[in-house]
């Protein structure tokens, strides 16, 4: 149970995946112009890597490493990814209207998300099993999702504040980034040896 | 080594194969059938998705004509032509309406120089949060408080600054949404028929010897307008000029006779065009004054 809460803690705060990794800077520059949109993508995300995660730890384990191709795991998992984006939004399109609705357009926006490559890649770079893959695509997705609705909050406050003329825009957004940025600096490994032990 | 690079090459190679064919299974599976005729209307509409049929886009307005039998002439931008060709793909009779595209105009051209304020305005840039405090900052209530929440809300950029830092509406990029109209707090924002060619710049309905006090450009209800272009539809009410697009009559005499100079063409370019051909004339006076 501790290593599962010590995986979420990490991926939300610690190692949160735009503010600390730098991974899926693209779609938290480019969805975060208002709330709703952002919270859509959000969601997305945090589904999407939670369904990588579980598909790809079973594709390393079952079908690259009986093969000894393990260093084809890159290419390897974006092609799975890929595919496995395209085949979900079908079936949400088939199944459940609204839900396409909801989160349908986002989909193909992340099917070859850095982020989403990143979580497969970390999860087997820490040798994590099953579960523990899927928790920490989640917690990844969440940590995702909290960093894009703070982003998407920051900037409709911005939009009626007046910016110098040459920071409006993306550069003012990033500037806004680098700041949060700094900010989640205060969440590190200390805090998590003193929360869990 | 080769072997092992053949191998590879043939397992990536097999794996993308596979998934493929999967993909290409699923979608034959799992289409979903879409009404045809949807996706004709979603064509057949302009694709602004500026919301003016009241629906969350174009794609929204085109399912709400073929699912729920809304009605086919609520595209503004689209004009008759757009509701024409909706009512050939569904079959039904072409209710074209009135007709004549309608544009916004900006029904002001007060500015710091010729109307007075009631205080200077420091704090958000948005026309509706300055209207909070006293109705805004100009003590003409009826004006335009140019801080530009129309031209964020216009789908088009139709909404710009002219050379005198006032409000005006390019009316070639104008596709009559009325989200302008709708987002301005004084209603100073107006729809005119395209064809208007002039506008009265005023909205003041206050008595005349008030408007002269605070705006040097208000309409003072002096009916000159009337008086010099009696069929050019001009009707003083409240105090205010306003113009009936209906009557097609010149309008040119009772503009230039308006003491106040608030009665001006709809179209900036014209506007450029005429003071050049003024300007043209008073040389050519001065080339024959010089003969002479």
């Amino acid at each position: 149970m501790v290593t599962y809460i010590g995986i979420i803690i990490t991926f939300v705060f610690i190692n949160n995946f735009i503010l600390t990794q730098f991974l899926g800077l693209c779609p938290f520059i480019g969805v975060s112009k208002n709330v709703e949109s952002a919270v859509g993508m959000g969601f997305a995300v945090t589904f999407v890597m939670a369904l990588a995660s579980i598909t790809t730890w079973a594709i390393y384990n079952f079908v690259l490493i009986p093969l000894h191709i393990e260093f084809l795991q890159t290419i390897t998992f974006i092609l799975v990814i890929a595919s496995l984006v395209q085949f979900v939004e079908m079936v949400i399109q088939k199944v459940s209207p609204p839900l396409y609705k909801a989160l349908g357009i986002y989909l193909p926006l992340i099917t070859t998300n850095c982020a989403v490559l990143g979580i497969a890649l970390i999860n087997v770079r820490n040798n994590y099993n099953a579960l523990e893959s899927f928790v920490a695509g989640i917690a990844a997705g969440l940590g995702f999702l909290l960093a894009i609705l703070l982003m998407s909050t920051i900037r409709e406050k911005l939009d009626s504040e007046w910016v110098p003329k040459y920071f409006r825009g993306i550069p003012i957004a990033f500037i806004t980034g680098g700041l949060m940025a700094l900010a989640f600096m205060a969440f590190d490994n200390a805090l998590l040896n003193n929360l869990i032990g | 080594m080769i072997l092992r690079v053949i191998f590879s090459f043939i397992s990536v190679a097999a794996l993308g194969g596979i998934l493929g064919i999967g993909l290409a299974f699923a979608s034959r599976v799992l289409a979903v059938k879409k009404d045809e005729r949807i996706v004709q209307v979603e064509e057949a509409l302009p694709g602004a998705n500026c919301g003016a049929c009241g629906y969350a886009g174009c794609a929204a307005y085109a399912e709400a004509i073929v699912k729920e039998g809304a009605d086919i002439n609520l595209c503004s931008p689209g004009g008759a032509s757009t509701v024409k060709a909706i009512a050939e793909i569904m079959g039904l009779d072409a209710d074209v309406g009135s007709g004549e595209p309608m544009v916004a105009q900006v029904h002001c051209r007060g500015s710091k120089a010729t109307s007075s304020y009631l205080y200077e305005y420091r704090g958000v840039k948005d026309c509706n949060a300055v209207h909070m405090l006293f109705e805004g900052d100009k003590e003409c209530k009826f004006g335009c408080l140019g801080l530009g929440s129309c031209m964020k809300v216009c789908p088009t950029d139709a909404i710009y600054y002219d050379d005198e830092g006032l409000v005006r509406v390019d009316k070639e990029k104008c596709i009559s949404c009325g989200q302008c109209v709708d987002v301005c707090p004084t209603g100073v924002m107006q729809m005119v028929p395209y064809s208007a060619d002039y506008i009265v710049a005023c909205n003041s309905t206050d008595k005349g010897a008030k408007v002269r006090k605070y705006c040097k450009v208000g309409c003072i209800g002096c009916k000159i307008c009337e008086k010099k272009s009696p069929d050019g539809g001009y009707k003083v009410e409240d105090f205010l000029s306003r113009i009936d697009y209906s009557q097609t009559g010149d309008r040119s005499a009772g503009a230039e006779a308006c003491p106040t100079k608030c009665i001006i063409l709809a179209d900036d370019s014209l506007k450029e065009s005429t003071e050049k051909e003024v300007q043209n004339k008073k040389e050519e006076k001065k080339v024959v004054n010089e003969k002479a």
